[in-house]
């Protein structure tokens, strides 16, 4: 696809700056579209996520050994941060979700700065939308089997204590933040931080590498470039987790005010 | 294939989802939720219910431990306090026992006493009526003989004798 996006729009000798197109990554197999690079690192964090907590949890005792001790302090970390300060008394029936939504993003984010891997799963729109489709679906579910549909629509679409022309304005406002920012914003979000630091770091790696390749004066340059590739790479880490935690932190905080009898 | 049916402007739209990327993710998110599920979490909330029953368990084995300290610390407590009682009352008894015979011993001794000048006195009185007697006797002979001596008369009649002498007697008594 890259190769064929270039022939077409004729990419000139020079320095062509990383754009949406590096993104598209071509297939192993000519025409699958289940072999590629970001398919098979979501299939690898699955894997190494479930290797990960199956061993560190597969002795769990009550003196915790080292291996123990790590997956206990990210799962005590997304049950009781995430979990029960956020939930509630209910909170119990969502760890497993909030810890699967946590350790997905992180893990599939942070492949963005894995050598050889270098590669944010979640800058491909698909898995977000995923993600956020799953949210969505799980808060309204709660809403609507707590309080049943009709109260729970009412709920959201009439607020309690504003005069009544006002429901003029409010009503379609909250519908769309239910329905439509809540689940857009989750996703693109998630999307746009990944897609941004990496195409950052993009830019300056590569434009590194082809300042090096030109006249002197520039390949002096070059290494204040890959520098700056570095310190980002560090600042995209931070990026990447703290993107991995908002997502499940908003899935938690809806899902509370779905519990929530009062909004 | 479906890159092949998209146009390039829209391949490279970056908001536009993947069908078959759509798809591996729902599978892999929902495999992944199984097996953390399943294998992880409730392993994880056993160690943490273990961990808190140890800790709630150790806290309660000490406070336990407490209490029956407390507790024998107390019979302990209550236990000298008996003895202390009890030796109390013994020292009182023995003193109300000491003083009981003293005053047993002091009661004997003056009934003792009492009795041995009762019977001194008897004695006494006794020798002293005897000797009252014997001398009534002589003094009776005595007086007699003096008397026949200066009357010159012989009184040897019994009757008229003791007579004589019961009226210088009386009369004796009279002019005392």
């Amino acid at each position: 696809m890259l190769v064929s996006y270039a022939a077409e729009v004729g990419k000139e000798e020079g320095f062509n700056p990383p754009d949406a197109g590096d993104f598209n990554l071509p297939p192993f197999i000519e025409g699958n579209e289940f072999a590629t690079k970001p398919i098979l690192l979501v299939f690898l964090s699955v894997i190494l996520i479930s290797v990960f907590f199956i061993l560190s949890s597969r002795k769990a005792a009550v003196v915790p050994s080292k291996l123990q001790f790590a997956g206990e302090s990210i799962y005590g970390f997304v049950r009781n941060d995430l979990g029960r300060e956020v939930i509630g008394h209910e909170f119990m029936r969502f760890v497993p979700y909030l810890f699967t939504l946590f350790t997905f993003i992180l893990v599939n984010n942070i492949f963005g700065i894995v050598p050889l891997l270098q590669f944010p799963t979640m800058s491909r729109i698909s898995f977000p939308y995923v993600l956020a489709a799953f949210t969505f679906f799980i808060f309204h579910y709660v809403g609507i089997r707590k309080q049943g549909f009709f109260k729970y629509m009412k709920e959201i679409m009439f607020l309690p204590g504003i005069p009544k022309p006002a429901y003029i304005l409010i009503t379609p406002l909250e519908l769309a933040t239910y329905f439509l920012v809540r689940p857009m914003t989750l996703s693109l979000r998630l999307f746009a931080n990944m897609f941004a630091g990496h195409l950052l770091l993009l830019v300056f790696i590569l434009g590194g590498e082809h300042l090096l390749q030109g006249v002197i004066g520039l390949k002096l340059v070059s290494p204040f470039s890959f520098a700056i590739g570095i310190a980002l790479t560090f600042f995209e880490f931070m990026v990447q987790c703290l993107q991995a935690y908002i997502f499940t932190l908003l899935t938690a905080l809806y899902i509370a005010g779905a519990l929530a009898e009062e909004h | 294939m479906r890159s092949i049916e998209l146009a390039a402007g829209e391949e490279l739209n970056p908001l536009i989802p993947h069908t078959a990327e759509i798809i591996v993710g729902f599978i892999a998110f929902s495999l992944l939720y199984m097996v953390l599920r399943r294998a992880v979490v409730p392993r994880f909330e056993k160690a943490f219910a273990e961990r808190t029953d140890a800790i709630q368990g150790g806290m309660e084995r000490a406070e336990r431990a407490q209490r029956e300290a407390e507790a024998a610390l107390n019979q302990y407590k209550s236990q000298l306090a008996d003895a202390r009682g009890e030796a109390q009352s013994i020292r009182e008894e023995a003193r109300v026992q000491g003083a009981a015979i003293i005053e047993e011993m002091r009661a004997k001794a003056q009934e003792e006493a009492a009795r041995i000048t009762a019977s001194a006195q008897a004695a006494i009185e006794a020798e002293r009526q005897q000797a009252v007697n014997s001398l009534r006797n002589e003094v009776g002979a005595l007086a007699t003989e003096l008397a026949s001596k200066i009357v010159g008369e012989a009184l040897d009649d019994q009757v008229r004798q003791s007579r004589i002498v019961d009226r210088f007697l009386s009369d004796l008594e009279k002019s005392k």
